[in-house]
């Protein structure tokens, strides 16, 4: 592993009403490395990120026990709000604000969160769309509503969008699956680079993206954490029989 | 042939319904297209006098004199009292719907809801009754005026803001709630600058849907605004609105102001057909901007 961990959860266990979505999950990210999250669908690993920014506890009758450390910090113990300003989320489905251009969307955080200058404002939409990959695109039409960019850009302004409020930790919901090879591409060479200044941590259901981007892997079955390890161990040689078998694609 | 009967039975059913529907559009248009016609016949002839928007209501028609002028103060008066409403019920609806649709998770959401159903089909008249009988105990020297005439009408609007606000909020995807929560955005900001904007199109159709329904309204206002044959001169006394003054005219004995009642009708119908296109433009030209539906 790189470096130490810059998030761990402990004994983590999230539920769903009654329901344990994920149980006792044990996990350290380490810092400026992508970490990939694969398993069979309903295998709680959305789950497990959700409540690594604390938007788990958005949905009605969810609950969360054991600890999630941020830099040594329990965030259960912190304030949501600013929790989710450290550590930033990109969702499976680009969800653009519709009602705004593309420029307020990547200010969006920013706006909201305090009262930036002007300046200040354009040039962190500028870096973020750079960072993003998605500068040269859209520099003619920042102010195009963010609805008139094809699904794979809005994905990339939806990153472009988490990095403008300068997390330390991003969070990547399976981001590629509503995207084509292409876009996806993209993305996965941007998620390359983005490691160099933010600890990236990505779910994915496909397990070539995260043989591809991650340089640690974890495998999650039914709400458990079978095995975790770097990438190359994970996939060449696994330690658990059912991570074998998943891997092989025996099932899932 | 059994065939052939089939298909001439078939043919014969498809024609009968198609009259069918003719005619119920011929029943749903005519009374329309028949108020109109009227409302231009009998009144167009006043409302095309310049001093019909600005002069006072006639006085019965004399032996001296039978003037027919205006519906200045029930303009002014109708406009004082929808402006009065909507600055109660458009703040209310919308906190109100915000609560419901945002904030449900104990149950009270639901109960605004019906709530709201409920106040829709109390009869007009009714909410005009209550508040006159309530201001007349406790506010005695203001129970006919204003104050109390643009609660009785903000009483029928803030059910419909109420409704048409909580729809629209529910439309916009929970994405968007996720999207503005996920960068540290709080919850009150989130509602109010992202999620209630996209809803925007919907809570200005609510807000005009109920306006329209206020302003024609005269139940509500017979107890509280009371009507007045003047301009008014301040909030805390009777005021006069269109709907009253038609009320009143078209009772009366004397040609001028059954004329008047006319004109003041067709000036109604045309306000509020004006404001329904314009309010429609104006919101498809929002939705667009928005870049949805």
């Amino acid at each position: 592993m790189l470096g130490g961990d810059k998030i761990r959860t402990e004994h983590l266990t999230a539920y769903y009403g009654p329901k344990p979505a994920i149980s006792d999950v044990t996990l350290g990210f380490a810092e400026h490395a992508v970490s990939a999250i694969i398993g069979p669908s309903g295998c709680g690993k959305s789950t497990l990120i959700r409540c690594l920014n604390r938007m788990h506890e958005t949905v009605p009758r969810t609950r969360v026990e054991g600890q999630v450390v941020l830099d040594g910090e329990d965030i259960y113990q912190l304030d949501p709000v600013r929790v989710r300003r450290r550590v930033g989320m990109v969702f499976q489905k680009p969800n653009p604000f519709v009602t705004m251009s593309i420029y307020n969307n990547v200010s969006a955080a920013l706006r909201f969160n305090g009262r930036p200058s002007r300046e200040e404002t354009d040039r962190q939409v500028v870096r973020s769309l750079q960072q993003a990959a998605l500068w040269d695109e859209v520099k003619d039409r920042i102010d195009a509503p963010a609805v008139s960019l094809s699904g794979g850009q809005q994905q990339r302004l939806c990153i472009a969008r988490a990095l403008a409020a300068e997390p330390e930790v991003l969070l990547m919901d399976e981001p590629c699956s509503a995207l084509d090879p292409i876009a996806t591409a993209k993305i996965e060479e941007l998620i390359k680079k983005l490691k160099e200044e933010y600890t990236v941590i990505i779910v994915t259901h496909n397990m070539q993206q995260a043989a591809r981007v991650a340089d640690n892997t974890a495998f999650m079955y039914i709400g458990k954490l079978i095995e975790f390890g770097p990438t190359e161990d994970l996939f060449e040689r696994p330690k658990e029989s059912l991570t074998e078998a998943y891997i092989t694609g025996r099932f899932g | 042939m059994i065939h052939f009967d089939r298909h001439a039975r078939r043919k014969l059913l498809s024609h009968t319904i198609a009259v069918l529907s003719g005619l119920a559009v011929i029943a749903v248009l005519y009374p329309l297209v028949s108020i109109v016609y009227e409302a231009f016949v009998l009144g167009g002839g006043v409302l095309f006098q310049a001093q019909f928007f600005t002069a006072v209501p006639p006085n019965a028609c004399s032996a001296l004199s039978c003037q027919t002028v205006g519906i200045g103060p029930d303009i002014v008066g109708t406009l004082i009292l929808i402006g009065i409403a909507s600055g109660i019920s458009v703040p209310v609806g919308v906190l109100a719907a915000i609560f419901a649709s945002e904030y449900r998770a104990r149950g009270l959401g639901r109960a605004i809801s019906f709530t709201a159903d409920v106040l829709t089909g109390v009869p007009s008249i009714i909410m005009g009754a209550f508040i006159y009988g309530y201001f007349v105990i406790y506010y005695p020297t203001i129970a006919y005026s204003a104050y109390t005439g643009g609660l009785a009408l903000s009483a029928i609007m803030t059910p419909i803001v109420v409704r048409t606000t909580e729809e629209g909020l529910r439309v916009v995807p929970n994405s968007v709630r996720e999207a503005a929560l996920a960068l540290g955005i709080t919850k009150w900001k989130a509602t109010l600058r992202i999620v209630l904007i996209a809803a925007l199109p919907a809570v200005a159709t609510g807000v005009l849907l109920a306006i329209m329904r206020a302003a024609g309204e005269a139940a509500p206002l017979l107890f509280t605004a009371l009507g007045s044959n003047l301009y008014p001169t301040g909030l805390g006394h009777p005021i006069g609105a269109l709907p009253l003054l038609i009320y009143f005219f078209a009772l009366s004995p004397y040609s001028n102001q059954v004329k008047v009642a006319w004109g003041a009708t067709l000036f109604l119908l045309l306000l509020i057909l004006i404001v329904n296109i314009v309010s429609r433009l104006l919101i498809h030209r929002m939705a667009v901007r928005m870049g949805g539906t």
